[in-house]
């Protein structure tokens, strides 16, 4: 009795951490059908985030620093949407019903994230906006004058290089002068440490049943999340668009829906979402550059089998693969079989976390081949498409 | 539209070259206030670094560069090496191990240098061995690792596993406890130590009550919690040879798990200053590492070292154990060259570099004939400021055994490479 209670609570709370991680490349897979790369990487945007908000918190005196993490939410969702917006205004748009393109530019979009959070200095981040200023308001004052269609080509060839060296010369100088101050990158390439609130340190028990909170908390915001996803898209006005989006792009267009302002949405949310994931996880585990790369792959592992397109295929397949890799991991199937010679051996031998992952892919795979669409496959038409 | 090929070379290159010129003054001034120095008028001594500046493993070894750059930036500050300066080529090698081979045939044959210090990871090592061994080139290897190798074109300024492993093991049964849990990440270097752990174990009268492996990089560790908990109900020790971010998920969910360093305490030999400060203090406190230095080490040479690096890098950076056998190997390197009189003629500052002694931050080191150093064994405490509290130092430097005589395969063999005819692996 104790043991299937334990089963099932660090099932659940395995499957809660996988669905928090998926949720959002649920909503950018399943509903845009947009195959996002650096989905990992806005995690991590957000437990740097999270990062950055603990520090400023921490200055401000204990009693604060217990409440900060509820802001950090809210500021991680805040940055990584913003992000989102921005990757799907300069990138993401140009690429629509291109998967494999989109697949491209969203790793190379990830990897250039990686490398900016190990890079990003105050010369960095002057250079850039230097650069911004120059050269997109360069591009704002122009555009008014008559004749900017005949003078973008010059525009381009002159401005751009111009503000590039401007921009690297500015940061140069800066940070011959201030030094240390400068150049200093602000996280550096080692990872950083979050620490949660006392309140969540430590657990409760009952009977065997050992309930860490951090597990519990996320185990809640996950919930949260997901009914919030739920009501937003049933029962909000976006919500709605969305879903028509999803099913008809032509046919909602000529209804008068702005097609491209419902993508940003999405897009913003779905990375929103990933921003809240790298909140909440960054309890549970490391925060650095790597951070993202150490989620992508589960994530799409839940959003494959839970089905495309479908909020309640990502939960179940969470919750099971969930509750799997924990049995399988650790020996709880092993000694269910113990009498069973040959049984118990198979399965000890799968027993350690390494090698219940190996047998978790096996199963998958062979899922795959009798249900190639998911648990909860989209029916109608548009699939045909 | 009126802009041909032409004009374009023509605006584009001339704005280009505007912009160079705005570059070139903004990194001018510094040069024009050092007057250069006469030395580097003389010709220059190439260096190669070859470390992982982006990717996985930049985490630690970014420091690692920082620790051999701000030795050759004393040397050079103190005369540089036969009245020459010291000019360093680093080379990224990118977390990916045929790109570290590449760049270190890149090094070698199209820089000239005399010398790579580099690589962290085992399977990095083990990707350039070949052509470090093919070029009879010189390779310093800063890290510690799991031993079965000892290369003449390789000095390993690391720990062998008898100078980190075995000592740690020694003093964890007499303090701690017989029952050991050993949680490792899925590759070589946990799973070669966890070999000679259990050996010596089994030899010493410990037992293994359970061994687990994550997948590098996996941090879902709530089977393993689990089963340390099933296997030790009423505590005992961890050994830990996790490494990266894998450590942080560990930590942290122990703690959630409420196994305190009391009832469980660990033993990590991939957890130093650098990783506490990553980490977490909170999580990590009383918990214990095996290392041959410390920044808390308070020998002259180790304050001398932890101020030099605070000033070039900044007052909150950490300095650890791999990043002072790398600033080490940038000395003995040195000292072998100079002892020899030439830095081109490899085989003779391979011969001079053995039995050298170097007053180290870590102690006084001395290059044994194996190519390893003999060093200092420590034990360290994390405290409440995330440095280590030293709680067993070895009284003597420990002689480093690079084949591990715990396993069969190589039980009885040692390494000498001062005698031609015994070489890397003999009978002795």
């Amino acid at each position: 009795m104790a043991e299937l209670a334990d089963g099932i609570f660090n099932g659940i709370s395995t499957g809660s951490v996988l669905l928090l991680a998926a949720l959002g490349l649920s909503i950018a897979f399943g509903l845009m059908g947009v195959i996002n790369m650096a989905h990992g990487e806005l995690m991590m945007l957000g437990a740097y985030t999270t990062y950055v908000v603990q520090n400023i918190f921490k200055g401000m005196g204990a009693q604060w620093f217990e409440v900060y993490i509820f802001f950090a939410l809210i500021a991680a969702f805040m940055v990584t949407a913003l992000m989102g917006f921005i990757l799907e205004r300069g990138v993401i748009k140009f690429l629509y019903g291109r998967p494999l393109e989109t697949l491209l530019a969203t790793w190379g979009v990830s990897l250039i994230l990686q490398q900016f959070v190990r890079s990003v200095s105050w010369g960095l981040v002057i250079g850039i906006a230097t650069f911004c200023l120059l050269f997109f308001g360069g591009w704002g004052i122009t555009s008014f004058r008559p004749n900017w269609d005949k003078i973008k080509t010059w525009f381009l060839v002159v401005m751009f290089p111009l503000s590039v060296g401007i921009a690297i010369a500015l940061s140069a100088v800066l940070g011959n002068i201030f030094k240390l101050a400068i150049t200093k990158p602000w996280f550096g390439a080692q990872n950083v440490d979050v620490s949660s609130p006392l309140w969540l340190r430590g657990g409760t028990t009952i009977g065997t049943l050992q309930m860490p909170y951090t597990r519990l908390f996320i185990i809640a915001l996950t919930i949260t999340c997901v009914i919030g996803i739920y009501l937003f898209l049933q029962r909000s006005p976006w919500g709605l668009r969305m879903r028509a989006v999803t099913q008809n792009r032509t046919m909602s267009a000529c209804l008068g829906i702005p097609t491209q302002k419902v993508d940003s949405l999405t897009f913003a949310l779905s990375s929103g979402l990933a921003g809240i994931a790298g909140c909440a996880l960054s309890f549970l585990g490391s925060v650095g550059p790597n951070t993202g790369q150490n989620y992508i792959v589960d994530t799409f592992m839940v959003v494959v089998v839970g089905g495309v397109g479908k909020l309640v295929g990502s939960i179940v397949a969470a919750l099971a693969l969930g509750t799997t890799n924990y049995l399988i991991g650790s020996g709880a199937i092993a000694s269910l079989v113990k009498p069973i010679t040959p049984l118990y051996d198979f399965f000890t031998f799968f027993a350690t976390t390494s090698m219940a992952k190996v047998m978790l892919f096996a199963l998958i795979v062979v899922f795959l081949q009798y249900k190639p669409a998911g648990m909860f496959p989209q029916k109608g038409r548009s699939v045909e498409l | 539209m009126g802009i041909d090929r032409r004009k374009f070379l023509v605006y584009g290159s001339a704005s280009l070259g505007t912009a160079m010129l705005l570059k070139a003054c903004g990194t001018e001034t510094p040069t024009a206030t050092t007057p250069p120095t006469p030395e580097a008028s003389a010709g220059t001594i190439k260096v190669g670094i070859l470390h992982s500046l982006s990717g996985t493993m930049a985490i630690s070894e970014k420091s690692v560069v920082d620790a051999e750059q701000l030795a050759i930036e004393e040397i050079n500050k103190s005369g540089g090496v036969l009245g020459k300066q010291i000019e360093a080529i680093v080379e990224d090698g990118a977390s990916d191990w045929p790109t570290f081979a590449e760049k270190a045939t890149k090094l070698i044959d199209q820089d000239k240098v005399v010398t790579v210090f580099g690589c962290w990871t085992s399977s990095s090592r083990k990707a350039v061995l070949p052509v470090f061994e093919s070029k009879k080139h010189m390779l310093w290897y800063p890290v510690q690792y799991e031993g079965q190798e000892c290369s003449n074109y390789v000095f390993y300024t690391g720990a062998a596993p008898n100078q980190q492993i075995e000592p740690s093991v020694d003093w964890l049964l007499e303090n701690k406890g017989k029952d050991f849990f050993l949680v490792g990440s899925d590759y070589v270097f946990p799973r070669t130590a966890n070999t000679i752990i259990k050996a010596q174990l089994e030899a010493k009268g410990g037992k293994v009550v359970g061994e687990d492996y994550l997948p590098l990089g996996n941090v879902e560790v709530t089977p393993i919690i689990s089963k340390i908990k099933q296997a030790l109900p009423n505590g005992g020790v961890i050994y830990n040879t996790l490494n990266g971010d894998s450590n942080v998920a560990f930590f942290k969910q122990l703690q959630g798990a409420g196994m305190t360093a009391e009832k469980y305490p660990s033993m990590s030999v991939s957890i130093a200053e650098e990783e506490v400060k990553a980490i977490g203090v909170d999580f990590l406190k009383g918990h214990y590492a095996s290392w041959n230095y410390f920044q808390t080490v308070e020998l002259p040479a180790s304050v001398k070292f932890v101020e030099a690096f605070k000033a070039k890098y900044g007052a909150d950076r950490v300095v650890n154990d791999p990043m002072e056998a790398a600033y080490v190997a940038v000395y003995f390197w040195k000292a072998a060259v100079e002892k020899a009189g030439t830095a081109d003629d490899l085989e003779a500052v391979r011969k001079s570099a053995l039995g050298l002694t170097f007053d180290a931050p870590g102690g006084m080191y001395t290059l044994e004939n194996n190519h390893h150093l003999a060093k200092f064994v420590r034990l360290g405490q994390v405290r409440d400021d995330g440095l280590f509290d030293i709680i067993f130092e070895s009284k003597a430097a420990v002689p480093p055994i690079p084949w591990n005589q715990f396993v069969a395969e190589t039980k009885g063999f040692s390494c000498d490479w001062s005698d031609p005819a015994k070489g890397g692996k003999f009978k002795a």
